[in-house]
């Protein structure tokens, strides 16, 4: 964990407030914030474990758990939900289960004229979702029903 | 018994304000807050998340006032008062916005109050009535906080039942602003958000030092003793202190008849200001544990079972025995030792029997194996034997010296105000073979960590001395007027010398050369800088010589006499200042008067009706070897365990058993006790008045919560002995043994018991010339005059690291553990630390093939013993490390002879030693647990009679 670690460290050596980008950068470079990170991340930054995981804990945007093979936001956000993203939502948990993919809810894609909108992955925007576009979208990912 | 609360902490200002709360004229000093001012005022304002030891945090909404000419609704704990403010703090408005907030609160609350065991004492229930909460609106339905909760339980001492929590943030900020440990935080956000130890860890397996200040803080049950738990709240209080390390904190012991229901931290404690550890807070429990011996008891061999006597004749029969003994060789034949853990008034009888009924100087005390460096280095150099400023004052220091001293786990309540100061921005240098918490603490980390050789303090304090005195830091101006001249100028010169450079003392101490020049400059030039150090100081063959060079590093730069700056020596038991003032050492009377000096002499000679020996007793070591040698067979020892405590531990167990007459008086059967033939029960400090001196010379009352369980105080036992031997002591209560102290000593001349019933505790010296006390010395000048900077050549022990001894081996303390352990080890401290250890460094580790766990032998000159390793790198390489807590560990087995070469102080800090891997217990190990078995048998024998 520490040699993986250590690169991100450094890039953030000595810097005010580097706590919240050196969680950034790890969950950008392991997909999650690992248990076994937060003590050398308090130690590096001369915090305390609990600091480092009420910090964790407040901003969902944070995983503490491997993600699946794909992850699939979904705005969850008013106008959303104006254009029907709860209904989305709850057949997106009912297509995806079981499925190797991780499914989070986010608040605001900036794609409020053309909701429901998901993202995939880090960059792949997508807009109109329905349900039918939806699976579409799974199934071009390879998720199996 | 609860005391106000204030809402917010106390504002020092040198202006005042003036404002109107609920049309009462009240003024404050400036930045106070409006709900301190409304209390003042005599007006409460309700209020959940504000208590008066944690800065104000504005989260709870139940204490909003309307301010005249503003809109809305202030948070009055988070508004700081303003000249001509007109504050309401009830309206309907104000009302109906309370009540809303308690409806919410209450909504995901437990109505469980009849049985909750917060109840008659919650700031929730409390509150609700205040606010005048008639219904719930919202229901209990739907999702809540209280349904389904697990309690953690882990604790030994305290619960968490997250199912009364409110969030209010009151325990996690304790934790982060009075302990600074930072073991708790707020998971989660909105709804979700609940208190959590380290990462959702256990409280037992999270960073929680069991400080108990988290606990203290809860407005709830939600963080709850599990004494009160278990007993219900409390029906009365005493106010006394701690019987623990040196700090001397104040605590409110919470009764119930004479049954201890929980001890809790004295906001007016002027020590330590309503914080505690875990050992003071929780681990009182030994008080009344069943191995504490209640009954006087006598044998005339040592392999003999005990008998239980009467007090009488246990009494009559010591009497007998030293007074035969004295007669058979001669009066020096028998001597006693002080107890440090006592109080004054007792240390001043036992050094009175002595010196009166004994007729000689054969009295010392504990701080021979601890602080009698400190003695003798202030008092050359200073004038006096004590640390020279106040706790509260390291609130105005810059720069923070430790040396020599892990205060997080030997005096934890001025270890958390020292991490405190720096989190406000002081500097910390640690000086330490080891990595202390101190030195990576959380918001708190040392500056320079000094990670010198053991044994190697002088070199580097004079390294120290070369840069300020080479480079142009020195105070000239300071010692012009303060010190002696010629003396400083002849030290000015050895310091300069080339060879205490830190680059020659690099090759010395293993620091490298600019680390010590960056240290000493921020130490001279970093504003009001304090010296705090400890046994890592004066545990070594040079201990007084490097207390000496502290004092030199605060003369040169003038960091002595000032708020904020000083010589701290931290104390390692609850009194053994006092122990010490009062004359607990063979060659002075109490306050530090030479038994030499005939007029002295006269004072006592008169006032107690005796004639008096003029050549200085026995210290301890020389007791043990007279022992040995056949011309000392007497001892009285009164609540100290030399068999474990002092070094060599196999001289000291063949001395004792080479003497004819040891009477035992403690709480237990101690190490020492199985070679004693008279055991006189003593009483804990929960059973008796008195007092006890602190490090800051802070003189305190101890109150009696419950009668002596042997129904004797020690002071009492001590008269009667007296008596028994013929000389008289009549005292009725302690109030008088202090004023005759009072009467024979200066610096005492000024305390009485009804002082210290009005001031709380007073510092020495007390006496006309400061009626009040001193809490900071040498204001305007030393205690012995001018200042006396003395050379401080380093010299290196003689106990060096060898092919076959390749390694050092240095000692320290535990948190939850407390010295010899005849207390902590009787409380379920032992649940956090349960046995002593040897701290390894990794390479030291591989390349003797020794694991994490695995059991090592560990060889000295003196002998060996067996402990379990933890290899770590808070060591260094070539260094390893124990605790001494345990008797079955020997660690003092392995200590040597060696020692200070003025004080005779034990080398504790520095052995050299190998490790061998090993499958089973040393061989003094085995011994020690036959002998332990034998000598219980043998008291069970007593107890079934």
């Amino acid at each position: 964990m520490n040699t993986k670690l250590q690169p991100i460290f450094d890039t953030h050596k000595g810097k005010d407030g580097a706590l919240l980008p050196i969680l950034h950068d790890i969950q950008h470079a392991l997909g999650y914030v690992p248990e076994e990170a937060v003590p050398l991340i308090a130690k590096q930054l001369n915090l305390s474990r609990a600091e480092v995981h009420g910090v964790i804990t407040y901003y969902h945007h944070f995983r503490q758990t491997p993600p699946g093979k794909h992850v699939v936001q979904l705005c969850c956000a008013e106008a959303c939900q104006a254009n029907g993203s709860e209904a989305l939502a709850a057949h997106a948990a009912k297509r995806l289960q079981g499925a190797d993919v991780t499914l989070e809810p986010v608040y605001c894609l900036g794609l409020c004229s053309i909701g429901p909108a998901v993202l995939i992955g880090e960059d792949e925007l997508h807009a109109h979702v329905t349900p039918q576009k939806f699976d579409a979208l799974m199934n071009g990912l390879g998720v199996k029903k | 018994m609860n005391e106000l609360d204030y809402g917010t902490p106390a504002v020092t200002s040198d202006r005042e304000v003036t404002l109107n709360i609920d049309g009462v004229a009240v003024t404050v000093p400036a930045g106070t807050s409006v709900m301190r001012a409304a209390v003042k005022a005599g007006v409460m304002i309700p209020k959940l998340c504000a208590t008066d030891s944690l800065a104000p945090f504005g989260s709870c909404r139940l204490c909003l006032v309307e301010v005249e000419g503003r809109r809305g609704y202030p948070s009055s704990c988070t508004t700081p008062v303003e000249a001509g403010m007109k504050v309401k703090t009830q309206t309907p408005k104000l009302a109906d916005l309370r009540r809303n907030v308690m409806e919410l609160y209450i909504s995901d609350h437990p109505l469980d109050c009849l049985t909750c065991a917060a109840n008659g004492n919650c700031e929730l229930q409390t509150m609700a009535g205040a606010v005048g909460l008639r219904e719930v609106r919202y229901g209990m339905a739907g999702a809540n906080h209280f349904t389904d909760v697990k309690k953690d339980e882990s604790n030994p001492y305290f619960t968490y039942d997250p199912a009364k929590c409110i969030v209010c943030n009151r325990c996690v900020r304790a934790c982060e602003e009075q302990q600074g440990t930072f073991a708790l935080t707020i998971s989660g956000r909105g709804f979700e958000s609940r208190v959590t130890a380290g990462q959702s860890d256990s409280f037992m397996e999270s960073d929680c030092v069991s400080c108990g200040a988290c606990v203290n803080a809860c407005p709830t049950a939600t963080l709850m003793e599990k004494s009160v738990i278990a007993k219900g709240q409390a029906e009365h209080d005493v106010t006394t202190t701690c019987a623990y390390c040196g700090v001397g904190c104040g605590f409110k012991a919470e009764m119930k008849g004479s049954e201890v229901v929980r001890m809790v931290p004295w906001k007016d404690g002027k020590a330590n200001e309503g914080h505690s550890c875990v050992k003071g807070r929780f681990a009182w429990g030994y008080a009344t544990h069943k191995d504490r011996i209640t009954k006087p008891m006598i044998r005339a061999k040592t392999s003999d079972p005990w008998r239980e006597v009467s007090w009488e004749e246990a009494f009559a029969h010591a009497a007998k025995e030293f007074r035969r003994i004295q007669d058979k060789y001669g009066k020096n034949s028998i001597g006693a030792l002080v107890s440090s853990r006592c109080t004054n008034e007792e240390d001043y009888l036992v050094q009175k029997l002595v010196r009166a009924a004994f007729g000689n100087n054969n009295v010392d005390t504990c701080a021979r194996v601890c602080h009698a460096p400190t003695g003798y280095g202030l008092g050359q150099t200073l004038g006096t034997s004590a640390g020279t400023q106040t706790f509260k004052s390291l609130e105005k220091a810059d720069v923070l010296l430790l040396i020599g001293i892990n205060p997080t786990e030997g005096h934890p309540v001025v270890g958390a105000r020292l991490k405190k100061r720096v989190r406000e921005g002081a500097k910390l240098i640690v000086i330490d073979p080891r990595e202390i918490d101190m030195v990576n603490a959380p918001h708190a980390r040392a500056t320079h960590h000094l990670k010198l050789r053991p044994g190697t303090n002088v070199a580097m304090l004079s390294a120290l001395a070369h840069v300020i005195v080479t480079e142009g830091l020195i105070n000239e101006q300071f010692i012009a007027e303060r010190c002696e001249t010629q003396a400083f100028a002849d030290w000015r010169e050895f310091a300069a010398r080339p060879a205490n450079s830190p680059e020659a003392m690099e090759a010395v101490t293993g620091v490298p050369a600019a680390e010590i020049r960056a240290a000493a400059r921020l130490y001279a030039t970093g504003g009001n800088a304090a010296i705090f150090y400890g046994l890592g100081v004066t545990e070594h063959s040079q201990g007084s010589t490097a207390v000496i060079a502290i004092a030199n590093l605060a003369m040169a730069t003038g960091n002595v006499g000032r708020e904020g700056v000083g010589v701290n020596p931290l104390r390692g038991q609850n009194n053994v200042q006092g122990s010490c003032d009062m004359g607990g050492f063979p060659d002075i009377f109490p306050g530090y008067r030479h038994v030499s000096d005939a007029a002295t002499r006269e004072l006592f000679e008169k006032a107690w009706g005796v004639s008096l020996q003029a050549e200085p007793g026995l210290r301890i070591p020389n007791m043990l070897e007279a022992a040995l040698d056949g011309g000392f067979k007497g001892l009285y020892c009164q609540g100290e365990d030399p068999a474990q405590s002092d070094p060599n531990t196999q001289h000291v167990q063949a001395a004792l058993a080479a003497m004819e007459c040891v009477v035992v008086q403690d709480l237990f059967l101690n190490e020492t006790a199985k070679y004693a033939h008279v055991f006189l029960p003593g009483a804990s400090f929960l059973e008796k008045d008195g007092t006890f001196t602190n490090a800051e010379r802070r003189i305190s009352r101890v109150r009696k919560a419950m009668p002596p369980l042997s129904g004797k105080a020690d002071w009492e036992t001590t008269m009667a002995l007296a008596n028994a031997l013929g000389y008289p002591m009549h005292y009725e209560h302690p109030s008088q043994i202090m004023d005759e102290i009072a009467r024979l000593t200066p610096t005492f001349a000024g305390v009485n018991y009804d002082k210290l019933e009005r001031m709380g505790s007073v510092q020495w010296p007390c006496n006309d010339k400061s009626p009040d006390g001193t809490p900071l010395m040498h204001v305007n000048g030393f205690v012995r005059g001018k200042g006396r900077f003395m050379n401080t050549q380093y010299v290196p022990t003689d106990e060096k690291v060898t092919p076959r001894f390749p390694l050092l081996l240095t000692t320290g303390r535990i948190l939850s553990q407390y010295n010899v352990g005849a207390q902590t080890r009787r409380t379920e401290n032992v649940q956090f630390y349960s046995e002593d250890v040897l701290e390894i460094h990794p390479h030291d580790a591989n390349e003797r093939g020794i694991k994490d766990g695995d059991w090592v032998g560990i060889q000295s000159r003196a002998g060996d013993t067996v402990l379990r390793a933890t290899v770590t790198e808070r060591v260094q390489p070539g260094v390893v490390y124990t605790t001494f807590h345990f008797p079955e560990s020997g660690a003092n087995v392995i200590t040597t002879d060696n020692s200070d070469w003025a004080t005779n102080c034990p080398e504790y800090k520095v052995t050299a030693v190998q490790l061998v891997q090993v499958d089973q217990p040393s061989e003094w190990q085995k011994r020690n647990v036959r002998e332990d078995r034998e000598q219980r048998r043998l008291l069970a024998v007593a107890a079934a009679k």
